[in-house]
C-alpha cells in the first residue's frame, strides 16, 4: 500500500468516498511509514498512533453509516507542536515546555477535529517558532528528506519534512517570517501563510501576536486550498480574526487560469540570490508568460528595510509573548544551584535560564531592549513606522498588478552548522517572506524546480490582503505547467528514503 | 517591635502645615461589578474556591489570546462621563511589563497613553468648621486594564511577604476589570488636605455606586486608593519627593495615611534629609506607614500597544 502514502490528500478523499479504502487503512499506513523513516528524519516530536485511529475508526464508521462527512474526513494530518492539541504534549519545540499537556485545544485543532482528520501527531520545529532551519529546536533538529545532512528549513521544518517524507499528506504549520513559506522551498512541498486574521491564532504559542498566522503545509496547491478552506474563518476568540466569508480558495486552485494575470516582480527581492536558484524563477515566470500572465517589474523600495523592522518588532513581542514561562503554572521548574528558600524571582530566572535556547534568550534580551525606556521611539516605534511604508508599498504595487511573485528563498537547502554561528546570516534567509508578515498579506510558495545541486526551489506568490484566493489560482496554474514540463511531480524526483530498522 | 512599632520621627501636624504645602495624588482602582472579566468569559463572583474561575486566557496559558467585555467598555465610558471627562474616539490597550506570580502573563493588559477617559473633573464636599466647603479635583484620566491574581503568603509573622515560606496563588481575581481613576495633582490648604482626599474617595463611593458598575467597597477591594504625597515649602513651587501609600482600606484610612505622611516627610525634611520616593505600606493597627518592599527595575514597564486587541472608538452617539 505504498502508493496510498503517495496520494495527495485531494486524491485520497476521492479514494475515500468511493470507499476503495479506509481513513484506518489510510491512518496505518502513515503511522508505519513514520515508524520507519522518522528515526531519521525526526520531523515529529510526538506521534499519537491511538488517538488518530481512532478518529479514523469514527469517520470510517460514520461513512458507513451515509453520514456526509467533510471532503477531507478521514485524510490524516500532522500539526506543528506550536498549536494546541488538548491531551496531547505541545512544546514549541522548547525544554521549557518539556511534558506540557494542554487543557485545551487550539481553534485550528478544534476545526481539524470537527473535519474528522486524524491528527497523526506534532512536528518539530526552532524553538517557539525563532528560526529558519530547525536546528533551533530544543529537541534536535530534523533532516531534510531531499539530502539528510541538510537543513529543511525553518521553523517549520517538521511539518514541511514530514508531508516532503509522506509521513503525513497533510501538516499545518505557521508562519511569523517565512516559517511555512521557506521550509516549503527547502522540501518541495506548498506552504501558504494566509492573510493575517484568516485564521484563528487561538492556541497558537505566540511568538510575534501582530505577525503570526497558521497555514497549510502540503504536496500540492489543491491540497493546500482543501486544507486552508478547514482551518480559516472567524473566530470569536481570536480578536484580530477577520470577520468575512474564507476567501474562494478551491474553487481559484480548480480554475488555476493565468490569461490577463498581471504579476509583479518586485525589483528589491532577488540580488545576491543563489544563481540557479533566480534562474528556476525566471524561468517559471516564463511559463507563466507563455500561459498568457503579464509580468511587470515594479519597485517597493521599502523592502530594503523589512528584515531590519522585523528583527525589532519580533523580538519586542516575543519578550513580552514569553515572560510567561516563568516555573509559576506550567513547564520547567528549575531551583537555583546552591541557593536556599529560593524567592519565585529565583526560580523565574533559574528555570528561564535552563528552558530557553540560545536563539531565544539572544531574541529577548533584544526585544527587552527595543522597548525599554527611553529606546522605544529609536527602535520599536520607528520599527512599525517602517511596517507601515510597507504596508503602502503594497498597496501601490496591487494598483499595478494582481499579484507580486519571487523566489521563496536566498539558498536551497544548506548543511547542518552552517548558519549556526551568524544568526544575521541565518537571519537572511527570510528576507523575501518578511514582508509579507509585516504587511499582514498572504503568501505561497510553490516547487519551482532543481536547483544544479539537486536540491528544490521556490516560487513565492503575493497578494493583497483577503485575496488569497489570487494565490491558489496562480499557484495552481505554475504547478499544472511545471508538472507537465517535468513528467510528474517535484518529489518524484527526490531521492527514496530507506526504512530505518 | 514591627518595622511599624519602631519610633520614625513625627512632626506634629499643626507645625508641619505651618510650613509645609502638601500635594496630593490619588490613585483610585474600581472593580468593576460585570459577571465576567475583562478579557474572558470567567465568573467574577466573589469569594469561589481558588482556581475555580478561571481558564486558559486568565491563567496565561500558552496560546490564549484576551477579547474585550463591551459592558466593561461601557462602564469605564460611564464612569469618565460622570466625571466630566473627554471619551477617546479611539485609543488601545497596551501591555505593561513586568514579572510577579500573581500576574499570570507577566504582563498587566492595561492602557498607557491612550487613556479611554481624560481631563475631567469632579466637585467634592469637605464639612468644615465654615460650614460645607467645595472643592474641585481635577482628573487627569481613567483607564481599563485587569486585576491581578492574589497571593496568600505562608508562614511569616505579619502574612505579608516577609519572612513568609511559600506563597499560594488564587486567580479567581485575575483578569476582573479594574478602572483606575487618576487625579492631578491636588493642593488645598494644608490643614483641609488629609480630609479632603478622604471626602474625594467617598465622594467617587458614592457617584460611581450610583452608575451601578461597582459594588465600591473598600472593605471588600472593589474600591482601592493609593495615595501619592509629597510636600513643598510653603511660598514654594518646587515639588517635593512623592511618596505611595498603598494598603489603604477605608475612608478614614485614607485620612489617616495622608496624615501621617504630611507629618512623616516634614520630619524628614526638617532634619535636611531627603525623602525616598518609593511604595509605603498602610498599617491599620496605629495609622502608620512602612516602607514597602523594594522594587528596583518595577519603573521601566516597557509599554506598547497589546497587538492582540483591535483599538476601542466608541462612537459618539453611543
Amino acid at each position: 500500500m505504498t502508493d496510498l502514502i503517495r496520494a495527495t490528500a485531494s486524491e485520497l478523499s476521492r479514494r475515500l468516498t468511493a470507499r476503495e479504502v479506509s481513513s484506518v487503512e489510510l491512518t496505518q499506513a502513515h503511522v508505519d511509514r513514520i515508524a520507519s523513516v522518522d528515526g531519521e528524519i525526526h520531523a515529529f516530536l510526538h506521534v499519537d498512533a491511538e488517538g488518530a485511529l481512532a478518529t479514523a475508526r469514527d469517520i470510517d464508521t460514520r461513512r458507513a453509516a451515509g453520514e456526509e462527512l467533510h471532503p477531507l474526513a478521514g485524510v490524516p494530518v500532522a500539526v506543528k507542536d506550536v498549536i494546541t492539541t488538548k491531551g496531547v504534549p505541545t512544546t514549541a519545540g522548547s525544554r521549557i515546555l518539556e511534558g506540557w499537556v494542554p487543557p485545551y485545544d487550539a481553534t485550528v485543532t478544534q476545526r481539524l477535529k470537527a473535519a474528522g482528520l486524524p491528527i497523526l501527531g506534532k512536528t518539530n520545529m526552532d524553538e517557539f517558532a525563532m528560526g529558519s532551519s530547525t536546528e533551533h529546536s530544543g529537541y534536535g533538529p530534523t533532516r531534510n528528506p531531499w539530502d539528510t545532512g541538510r537543513i529543511p528549513g525553518g521553523s517549520g521544518g517538521g511539518s514541511a519534512a514530514a508531508v516532503a517524507a509522506f509521513e503525513a499528506p497533510l501538516a499545518v504549520g505557521t508562519d511569523t517570517g517565512g516559517s511555512i513559506r521557506q521550509p516549503g522551498a527547502m522540501t518541495g512541498t506548498v506552504g501558504v501563510k494566509p492573510t493575517y486574521g484568516g485564521v484563528s491564532r487561538y492556541g497558537l504559542i505566540a511568538l510575534a501576536s501582530s505577525l503570526d498566522q497558521a497555514g497549510p503545509v502540503t504536496r500540492s496547491v489543491l491540497d493546500a486550498a482543501l486544507l486552508h478552506e478547514v482551518i480559516a474563518g472567524h473566530d470569536p476568540c481570536d480578536s484580530t480574526s477577520i470577520d468575512q466569508p474564507v476567501p474562494p480558495v478551491v474553487e481559484a486552485a480548480l480554475r488555476a487560469d493565468v490569461d490577463g494575470l498581471r504579476i509583479g516582480v518586485v525589483r528589491e527581492i532577488g540580488e545576491g540570490f543563489q544563481p540557479d536558484v533566480s534562474t528556476r524563477f525566471d524561468e517559471s515566470l516564463a511559463l507563466l508568460e507563455g500561459a498568457g500572465a503579464e509580468i511587470v517589474e515594479v519597485s517597493c523600495p521599502s523592502f530594503v528595510h523589512a528584515l531590519a523592522a522585523y528583527y525589532l518588532i519580533l523580538p519586542s513581542e516575543a519578550s513580552s509573548n514569553l515572560a510567561k514561562f516563568d516555573a509559576m503554572r506550567y513547564g520547567l521548574r528549575v531551583a537555583p544551584n546552591g541557593v536556599d528558600d529560593p524567592s519565585a524571582e529565583q526560580v523565574m530566572a533559574a528555570s528561564r535560564d535552563a528552558g530557553f535556547g540560545d536563539e531565544v534568550k539572544r531574541r529577548i534580551i533584544l526585544g527587552t531592549y527595543a522597548l525599554s525606556s527611553g529606546y522605544y521611539d529609536a527602535y520599536y516605534g520607528s520599527a512599525q513606522k517602517v511596517r507601515t511604508l510597507i504596508a503602502q508599498d503594497f498597496e501601490a504595487a496591487f494598483e499595478q498588478v494582481d499579484v507580486l511573485a519571487s523566489p521563496t528563498s536566498p539558498t536551497t537547502a544548506f548543511p547542518f552548522g552552517d548558519k549556526l554561528d551568524d544568526p544575521l546570516s541565518m537571519y537572511a534567509q527570510d528576507v523575501a517572506t518578511i514582508p509579507a508578515n509585516l504587511a499582514g498579506v498572504p503568501g505561497l510558495s510553490l516547487p519551482s524546480g532543481l536547483a544544479s545541486d539537486g536540491l528544490p526551489t521556490g516560487f513565492q506568490l503575493l497578494a493583497p490582503a483577503t485575496a488569497d484566493d489570487r494565490l491558489y489560482n496562480a499557484g495552481s496554474a505554475l504547478e499544472r505547467l511545471l508538472e507537465e514540463q517535468w513528467g510528474g511531480t517535484i518529489l518524484a524526483q527526490a531521492p527514496e528514503l530507506e526504512a530505518v530498522r | 517591635m514591627t518595622a511599624s512599632q519602631r519610633a520614625t520621627t513625627l512632626v506634629d501636624l499643626d507645625d508641619a502645615l505651618a510650613r509645609y504645602q502638601p500635594v496630593m495624588g490619588l490613585e483610585v482602582h474600581i472593580e468593576l461589578n460585570t459577571a465576567s472579566k475583562m478579557f474572558c468569559g470567567c465568573s467574577t463572583i466573589f469569594g469561589a474556591d481558588p482556581n475555580t474561575q478561571v481558564c486558559p486566557v486568565c491563567l496565561g496559558l500558552p496560546g490564549s489570546l484576551p477579547v474585550v467585555n463591551s459592558t466593561a467598555v461601557e462602564s469605564a465610558i460611564r464612569i469618565g462621563l460622570a466625571l466630566n471627562c473627554q471619551i477617546a474616539a479611539w485609543c488601545r490597550f497596551a501591555r505593561k511589563n513586568y514579572f510577579y506570580p500573581d500576574m499570570p502573563k507577566n504582563f498587566q493588559t492595561s492602557q498607557y497613553d491612550e487613556p479611554i477617559a481624560y481631563d475631567g473633573w469632579t466637585e467634592v464636599e469637605v464639612p468644615t468648621a465654615e460650614g460645607v466647603e467645595t472643592f474641585r479635583i481635577e482628573i487627569e484620566r481613567a483607564h481599563m486594564e485587569e486585576d491581578t491574581g492574589k497571593s496568600l503568603h505562608v508562614g511569616g509573622a505579619t502574612g505579608r511577604i516577609h519572612g513568609a515560606d511559600h506563597s499560594l496563588v488564587d486567580y479567581n481575581r485575575a483578569g476582573i476589570p479594574l478602572i483606575e481613576i487618576v487625579t492631578k495633582t491636588i493642593e488645598v490648604p494644608g490643614d483641609k488636605a488629609a480630609a479632603v482626599a478622604r471626602a474625594y474617595v467617598s465622594h467617587l463611593r458614592d457617584l460611581i455606586g450610583g452608575l451601578g458598575v461597582s459594588d465600591v467597597r473598600m472593605d471588600q477591594g472593589s474600591l482601592r486608593c493609593d495615595v501619592n504625597l509629597s510636600l513643598k515649602p510653603l511660598g514654594s513651587d518646587e515639588l517635593g519627593t512623592r511618596s505611595e501609600t498603598k494598603n489603604v482600606n477605608s475612608f478614614r484610612s485614607v485620612e489617616r495615611a495622608a496624615t501621617y505622611e504630611i507629618r512623616r516627610h516634614a520630619a524628614i525634611l526638617d532634619a535636611g534629609e531627603k525623602v525616598v520616593q518609593e511604595t509605603r505600606h498602610f498599617h491599620e493597627s496605629d495609622g502608620s506607614t512602612s516602607s514597602g518592599r523594594e522594587k528596583s527595575d518595577a519603573d521601566d514597564y516597557r509599554y506598547f500597544p497589546e497587538p492582540d486587541l483591535a483599538p476601542i472608538a466608541p462612537s459618539r452617539d453611543w
